[in-house]
């Protein structure tokens, strides 16, 4: 997995709540076998729109998704996290995100940031009001700040996906360690319910 | 201390727990298709690895498979790509096995949420996980089941383990005794109706209550299902003498030599009575109607004699212009009732609603009738092979078909339109399905959700009916 440490990008808005991954990426999409080549899926249907943010010039090149709440909700495709991935984006800004969405972004080196609705509302805003507007991202301080840096936000990540993040660690590799664990586990399970086996 | 039924499937299932919580779930059952697994399985390749315990394993195809010209076989699938994840799924079960394999054209192939419980392999206490969110599905029988990505379908491949952290417990109690003609169906979209979309995020969701207790199996199993749609990736209800009965004698469900004690077990798998919910939602059970939904989210819904929202009348913002965008998507003016709204076409099927009793409330309603002149095609989706004979048995096919129903082999199929199954832009549908988002049934199709039996009277009046007054 590639590691995520800091990342300074142009953040575009997406101002719809509820976006769910069948929106992110339609299931037409979903046919290949492989984890990239999903950039021009990205929104597909929405992108036929000319007016849609993804397809306005200032926001060319964005690698910070800023989005309303319950964002990734729905369907548990990982193909939505890697289309996003495709298309340059790093990091995805909102006031909550869906469980399985959100667990999924951590998988590929792609942080989903939780801030408060009255922090995200305020970078609507700054989106809207200043062409180009960009963000930094801070991983190690958990941290969210305007480029001038007159705004500071701080948010929250557990502290073992900080670290799987922080150093691009393979999670199978890392749950392998406790391999014992888990076999003693197994057969204590398996001589206790045998039923299941 | 007394504990909920997710902490008892949480704690019986913990192999160990890192200083911040998180946690190696041991996983029981892996449900595999053909959608999410096949980079999950490249993965495993690459790294050389394999699986922990292919035992666990339970495939099948359902998400891509056509649910016509089976007799074509798999060199008869004109989806090139369909048939690519098809073939994929079966070379990986060939290398790497499984504990049951039901492939394309298997008479017991079927929708992955209604083959593990009708095998048996869906079994009380187990942790079940699938790469598809709407593994919720197997919480109807005291498991902890939920949706996972493909990274974790390919870390619980490798290590039979999925690296988690405890949600929080929620109680949704329905208490009371459900009106004639409103069924579980109805049951949940009134509670997301009622708590949201998001409204069980990071929640283990139990439903529970007197009208929960008395649900069949399949009305559990169609509960748990949409447990998701509103934001809860476990739906659970803890068992009884009906979870026991319905598992009895199933091809994977503990034999005589093992039964009375598994069964003394299951019987353990409920909240304790004084068990501490972080979250409390009741509902009467008999104040839910028939219910519909308008928009483009399950969390936009109605009971059917009620009307279209005006969102002029909403106060927030955000949610004001998501209805806006909804009504144009679907075409919709505010404030026309709901029994004014006329279809195009009817899907009967999906994960949520395609099992025997389905079928059975549906043909009830369609029996010695016929479609709506506008109707331009309804189907009948069967939710697995034996679900499908289960229902020929019965002469259901013979009654769907006489009304003017296509009847076909079973699979995801429309719910989700990876196959041939689709609506057109601007096509309004009636689906049992479990979810009306934008171009989920197809680009620009518009999908109402509903009941089998209310499905079915749309199909037979052309326009949605209130089924308590159906005759």
């Amino acid at each position: 997995m590639e590691k995520f440490t800091q990342l300074s990008g142009v953040v575009a808005p997406l101002d719809r709540a509820n976006v769910d991954t069948d929106q992110i990426i339609p299931k037409e999409h979903l046919k290949s076998i492989k984890r990239t080549g999903f950039a021009a899926a990205l929104f597909a249907a929405w992108r036929k729109d000319p007016d849609f943010v993804l397809n306005q010039a200032r926001y060319k090149g964005a690698s910070i998704l800023l989005a309303r709440k319950n964002f990734g909700c729905g369907s548990s495709r990982e193909h939505a996290p890697w289309a996003l991935i495709d298309h340059g984006f790093r990091c995805v800004i909102a006031p909550s995100f869906g469980d399985i969405f959100f667990n999924n972004c951590f998988k590929n080196g792609f942080l989903p940031v939780v801030l408060s609705e009255s922090e995200i509302d305020r970078l609507f805003y700054d989106c809207a009001a200043f062409p180009g507007f960009k963000l930094n991202i801070d991983l190690q301080n958990q941290s969210v700040s305007t480029v001038d840096g007159a705004q500071a936000m701080h948010f929250e990540i557990g502290a073992f996906r900080k670290y799987c993040l922080l150093n691009g660690l393979d999670e199978i590799g890392l749950t392998l360690r406790h391999a014992d664990k888990i076999r003693e586990f197994e057969t204590r399970r398996r001589t206790q319910f045998p039923w299941y086996y | 201390m007394a504990q909920t039924l997710y902490d008892k499937l949480w704690d019986s299932h913990v192999v160990h727990v890192e200083d911040d919580g998180t946690a190696l779930l041991y996983i029981d059952r892996h449900l595999v298709h053909e959608v999410t697994s096949p980079q999950a399985y490249e993965g495993l390749k690459l790294a050389g690895r394999k699986p922990w315990r292919a035992d666990s394993v339970v495939a099948t195809a359902d998400h891509n498979t056509p649910t016509t010209d089976w007799d074509r076989g798999v060199e008869g699938i004109d989806d090139r790509f369909a048939k690519l994840q098809i073939q994929t799924l079966d070379a990986n079960i060939r290398q790497y096995g499984a504990k049951a394999y039901f492939p394309f054209l298997d008479k017991r192939q079927g929708i992955v949420h209604v083959i593990g419980p009708e095998q048996g392999a869906t079994l009380p206490g187990m942790t079940v996980v699938c790469g598809d969110s709407h593994t919720s599905t197997h919480g109807a029988f005291g498991c902890l089941a939920h949706g996972i990505g493909t990274s974790e379908v390919e870390h619980v491949l490798a290590t039979q383990c999925l690296v988690t952290r405890k949600m929080q417990n929620m109680r949704v109690a329905v208490e009371g005794a459900l009106a004639r003609g409103v069924t579980a169906k109805d049951l949940i979209l009134a509670i997301i109706g009622r708590i949201g979309t998001a409204g069980g995020t990071g929640h283990a969701v139990e439903f529970a209550g007197s009208a929960i207790r008395s649900l069949s199996m399949e009305g559990r199993m169609t509960v748990c299902n949409m447990a998701i749609e509103a934001g809860a990736r476990a739906g659970m209800i803890g068992v009884d003498d009906t979870t026991i009965n319905y598992v009895k004698g199933r091809p994977f469900a503990p034999g005589i030599e093992s039964w009375e004690r598994a069964a003394v077990y299951w019987r353990t798998l409920k909240s304790d009575p004084q068990a501490k919910f972080d979250r409390e939602v009741r509902l009467e059970a008999a104040e839910i109607r028939p219910h519909v939904t308008w928009g483009t989210s399950p969390e936009m819904v109605v009971t059917v004699d009620d009307a279209v929202p005006d969102p002029d009348r909403e106060k927030d913002a955000t949610r004001r212009e998501g209805m806006e965008r909804a009504l144009v998507y679907m075409g919709l003016k505010p404030r026309t009732r709901i029994t004014d709204i006329k279809l195009d076409k009817i899907f009967i099927g999906s994960c949520t609603n395609s099992r025997i009793e389905d079928l059975r409330a549906a043909a009830a309603v369609v029996k010695g009738r016929r479609l709506a002149p506008n109707i331009r095609q309804a189907l009948v989706v069967p939710g697995s092979g034996l679900v499908k004979t289960q229902a020929e048995r019965e002469g259901l096919d013979k009654v769907f078909r006489d009304a003017g129903f296509e009847w076909r082999e079973p699979g995801c199929s429309m719910c989700l339109g990876m196959n041939a199954d689709r609506l057109g832009a601007g096509e309004r549908c009636a689906s049992t399905s479990n979810r009306n988002f934008e171009g989920r049934q197809g680009e620009g199709g518009r999908t109402h959700l509903v009941s089998p039996a209310m499905a079915a009277a749309a199909a037979i009046a052309g326009h949605f009916v209130d089924i308590r007054q159906w005759r």
